[in-house]
């Protein structure tokens, strides 16, 4: 998949920073507004998957592999579940392991740290199922030139 | 008033899901599906729901500039499918009923309705509000979330929120399965590199 013009691509670069930066804001104060994991998650994908169309998909597919992604992705099911575990330090199953604390971040213990992996979850998993299509539109509907293979 | 604006947006959405199924043109049927997505964060924001209505805006965004992107490239239309009269009309007489059984569970014809009146749902009905009220009450001191959703979403439904993400994790694995490139190169070409 061929990128698109310069134009395109330097706005992409410019915006593709806050994009980011909001995606992390919707992810880390998801307690004390509204947005939380699922919904930072899809914004920062948003912001890869723009990068991307710009870029064009061979440019992304050199920089990253899409099973990279499902490591990733699997990092952050792993880290979620580890939270639900670490509950039985203080008592039970998703009980809040962290002490809460008087803070406008981290005051509500073990929320933030459960909304960061379900971003890692949906965000890599998303992207890395966006490449894969990607990868497979180049192929079998020649979008653009052809691929390598 | 907001109860007329939300059927009326409901209205809207059948008429684009109708419009998205019943085009010939793919281009017009995409966008008639986006228009039904923007009407539903509408209705999810009327109903005080802006965690919901949020990611649903952004995969709207998302899903709409992606399916036009196909579809631009691809410069095919989609093939008619003739008309079936005996498939309309088992989808006719399967809305009839469902249509009928909500009619009769909402009260309509004078009964008693086992649905409870809109905006009132069961759990937070005055005799039994145990679970709905004491959620809304304790949130802010048992999680120090200050917003009850994600208080609920991710402390006292915790379990609730590992089952969905892992929904979505196995579904993305299908989805690596089916459209994986590693597997099929290496079918294709033993001697590549």
């Amino acid at each position: 998949m061929k990128g698109m013009t310069l134009v395109v691509q330097n706005i992409a670069r410019v915006v593709v920073g806050f994009v980011m930066v909001y995606g992390l804001y919707i992810t880390l104060s998801g307690h004390t507004s509204p947005g939380g994991g699922f919904a930072g998650a899809v914004v920062i994908m948003a912001g890869i998957v723009m990068l991307v169309l710009a870029f064009g998909g061979d440019r992304a597919h050199e920089l990253v592999a899409e099973y990279r992604c499902q490591g990733w992705s699997g990092l952050g099911a792993l880290g979620f579940v580890l939270v639900a575990l670490a509950g039985f330090l203080r008592g039970g199953w998703f009980v809040n392991a962290v002490p809460k604390a008087d803070s406008e971040l981290y005051g509500s213990g073990s929320i933030l740290v459960a909304d960061a992996f379900v971003c890692l979850l949906v965000a890599t998993g998303l992207v890395g199922v966006f490449l894969a299509l990607i990868a497979g539109t180049r192929e079998t509907m020649h979008l653009g030139r052809k691929g390598k293979t | 008033m907001i109860d007329l604006f939300i059927l009326l947006l409901i209205g809207f959405m059948l008429v684009a899901g109708l419009i998205a199924v019943e085009s010939s043109d793919l281009l017009s049927a995409v966008i008639a599906i986006g228009a039904a997505g923007f009407a539903l964060c509408v209705i999810d924001l009327l109903l005080g729901a802006p965690d919901l209505a949020f990611p649903q805006v952004v995969v709207e965004v998302i899903t709409l500039v992606l399916l036009i992107r196909m579809i631009m490239t691809r410069h095919d239309t989609a093939r008619q499918t003739p008309r079936d009269t005996l498939r309309t009309a088992v989808a006719l007489l399967c809305g009839g009923i469902f249509v009928v059984a909500v009619f009769l569970a909402a009260g309509g014809a004078g009964g008693e309705g086992a649905l409870p009146p809109f905006g009132e749902p069961v759990l937070a009905r005055a005799p039994e509000a145990g679970v709905s009220a004491g959620y809304l009450e304790g949130t802010a001191d048992d999680t120090g979330a200050r917003n009850a959703v994600m208080g609920i979403l991710f402390d006292y439904r915790g379990y609730d929120t590992l089952g969905e993400s892992t929904v979505i994790f196995v579904a993305v694995l299908g989805a690596y399965v089916v459209l994986r490139r590693v597997g099929r190169k290496r079918q294709g070409k033993e001697a590549a590199p």
